[in-house]
């Protein structure tokens, strides 16, 4: 008999499932925080990992996402089951409108039209008053009804806060299992093809531009719906969502985590999202400690923090 | 089967090809030779795609293709390798393969099966053939030179072409692998029935299995036949065989 492989996903899962009865406003606050970052993180890693395009402009559908939300559930009391999805199919909508012209360009041209269109949306935030509350941003967004969760036996005694950590737990882990079948699938293997050589992706029948607009298509619908919680969570959005610095943040997740490993930016996304926690109550000097991982990171371990575990794993083994 | 007319590529003010026209029967095997710097390169890149004419045209089965994409060109059963090697270097072998027979399948669109249960048989054949099978889960890029050759031709393979251009496919391979290489190619080319185009610098390699020679100097074709005529001809003896000598 052979053994069966740990499932570990599923091991991580119920852990993560069983946070709420620690009994912490802190704890779950910050898994909640954590889990949809590490979302954000993986939809990013499908274009920077899986398909070799770098976006400096990812926040953009985070933040498209998020005001989905808020708009539908705050100004039109949409119910939470449509302003959801919603904010993934409109994120994915301007990402196809703005992919069409960034996959025309490549590498760095690629990356600075990403960054464009994001501060184009960011812009609009901020200026667009009577939609999306400008500068100001629109606070208050209200939570999901989530009475129902209060029937269900053992679920009664949670506060709100657990409840909506429970459905963003169960709303991410699907996302997170659709993507994984997706860059496991013979699209995925497609898009690998082209960031491993988009030249010669095109030579065995690949029309490159469109698997990449797709790769951004997806990955924009993903980002969304991570942004469509995150408004949630935080009571609120604001322009600062979908601010260069939020794709600049993502990015640096995904890599410290590392890109060549489908969990490495859920990784990422916890490390640094803890670090900051931590390091802030210290120090105010975040930013300085963060340039230092960086730097670390980039010299020493390239493939991030899953790609150094991974390394050393196999070196452990043996050979 | 394809057929080139009177095709131009100028790169600024040097023409790299200019004027050459040839047709390529179906299933014969043809060579183009000629010096470095000849425009070989230039005339695959032109055939398939990758570069666009300045002028004429070029056309499969009849039917104009000039300037389509190089995606297209390739579905219309039109397979390449690259003189220099061209692959996917962080792929394993077989996924590298594999991935060029899904495509080939149109089954890159679908985003829920399991990528690598699919087309394991053929893959695995494929590379049997190139005798590559013992390497199949090594990364493309970390193998050997011969070996990385072997894969380029395995990728164009997979795509199960009707025509197959070969751009110096035994570049950089000791003797002995260059004529491995070729008998390879050779029976591949006999067992598929393929339409081989290809481009070689080992005149003996060239003479011992192309039915047809065309000779390519400074962007034009000075010559073409059977390879005894090519022998005989003293303007390809003189250009590009004494050259040799
Ligand atoms: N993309 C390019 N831009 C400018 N010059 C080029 C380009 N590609 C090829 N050339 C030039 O065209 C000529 C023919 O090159 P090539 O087709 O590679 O020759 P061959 O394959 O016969 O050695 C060379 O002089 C080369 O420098
Ligand atoms: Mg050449």
């Amino acid at each position: 008999m052979s053994r069966r492989p740990v499932p570990w996903v599923l091991v991580l899962f119920l852990v993560l499932l069983c946070i709420p009865w620690l009994g912490s406003r802190l704890y779950t606050f910050i898994a909640t925080d954590i889990a949809i970052l590490a979302l954000f993180a993986l939809s990013l890693n499908l274009l920077l990992g899986y398909t070799g395009l770098v976006s400096f402009g990812h926040a953009a559908y985070f933040g498209i996402g998020a005001y989905t939300t808020a708009i539908l559930m705050k100004t039109y009391g949409v119910p939470f089951v449509v302003a959801f999805p919603a904010a993934g199919i409109v994120a994915a909508g301007f990402a196809l409108v703005f992919g069409f012209f960034c996959v025309r360009l490549t590498k760095i041209y690629f990356a600075m039209l990403t960054l464009a269109f994001a501060q184009i949306v960011w812009a609009i935030c901020f200026k667009w008053n009577d939609v999306t509350g400008g500068e100001q941003g629109m606070p208050n967004v209200p939570y999901p009804d989530l009475g129902w969760m209060s029937a269900i036996p053992g679920l009664g005694s949670l506060r709100s806060g657990d409840h909506f950590y429970l459905l963003v737990l169960a709303l991410v882990a699907v996302a997170i299992a659709a993507l994984r079948r997706i860059v496991a699938s013979p699209y995925g293997r497609m898009l690998s093809v082209i960031r491993e050589n988009p030249e010669r992706a095109e030579f065995i029948g690949i029309n490159v531009r469109l698997y990449q607009l797709s790769a951004f298509v997806v990955a924009g619908f993903f980002a969304g719906l991570a942004g469509g919680l995150f408004g949630i969570f935080n009571r609120g959005v604001f322009p600062d969502f979908a601010y260069w610095t939020k794709s600049a943040e993502v990015l640096i997740m995904t890599i410290l985590g590392g890109m060549g490993h489908f969990w490495g930016p859920a990784v990422g996304a916890m490390v640094l999202t803890l670090l900051n926690q931590q390091i802030t109550s210290y120090t105010e000097y975040w930013p300085l400690i963060l340039g230092i991982i960086l730097i670390v990171l980039l010299f020493g371990f390239r493939g991030g923090i899953v790609g150094a575990v991974v390394a050393l794993n196999r070196r452990l083994r043996g050979r | 089967m394809l057929e080139v007319q009177d095709l131009h590529k100028r790169f600024g003010g040097f023409a790299a090809v200019s004027g050459v026209s040839f047709k390529l029967e179906k299933g014969t095997i043809m060579a183009i030779i000629g010096p470095n710097g000849a425009g070989k390169s230039t005339l695959f890149n032109l055939i398939t795609g990758h570069v666009e004419p300045t002028a004429g045209r070029v056309l499969l089965a009849g039917r104009e293709i000039t300037g389509a994409p190089p995606h297209e060109i390739c579905r219309l059963g039109v397979g390449r390798s690259f003189q220099r090697t061209n692959i996917f270097p962080n792929l394993t072998v077989f996924e590298c393969v594999q991935a060029a027979v899904l495509a080939h399948h149109g089954k890159g669109r679908n985003f829920w099966l399991r990528a690598d249960q699919l087309y394991r048989e053929q893959t695995e054949a494929l590379l049997a053939s190139l005798g590559l099978a013992d390497k199949a889960n090594s990364l493309a890029g970390e193998l050997s030179h011969g070996n990385q050759k072997q894969i380029e031709l395995g990728i164009a393979l997979a795509s199960d072409p009707d025509i197959l251009l070969l751009d110096e496919p035994t570049a950089g391979m000791s003797s002995g692998e260059t004529h491995e290489t070729i008998a390879l190619i050779a029976r591949i080319a006999a067992e598929r029935g393929l339409t081989l185009l290809f481009t070689e610098h080992d005149m003996e390699v060239v003479f011992s299995i192309a039915a047809h020679i065309a000779v390519l100097h400074q962007g034009r074709l000075i010559a073409e036949g059977t390879p005894d005529e090519m022998r005989r001809d003293p303007e390809v003896r003189r250009v590009y065989l004494g050259e040799r000598s």
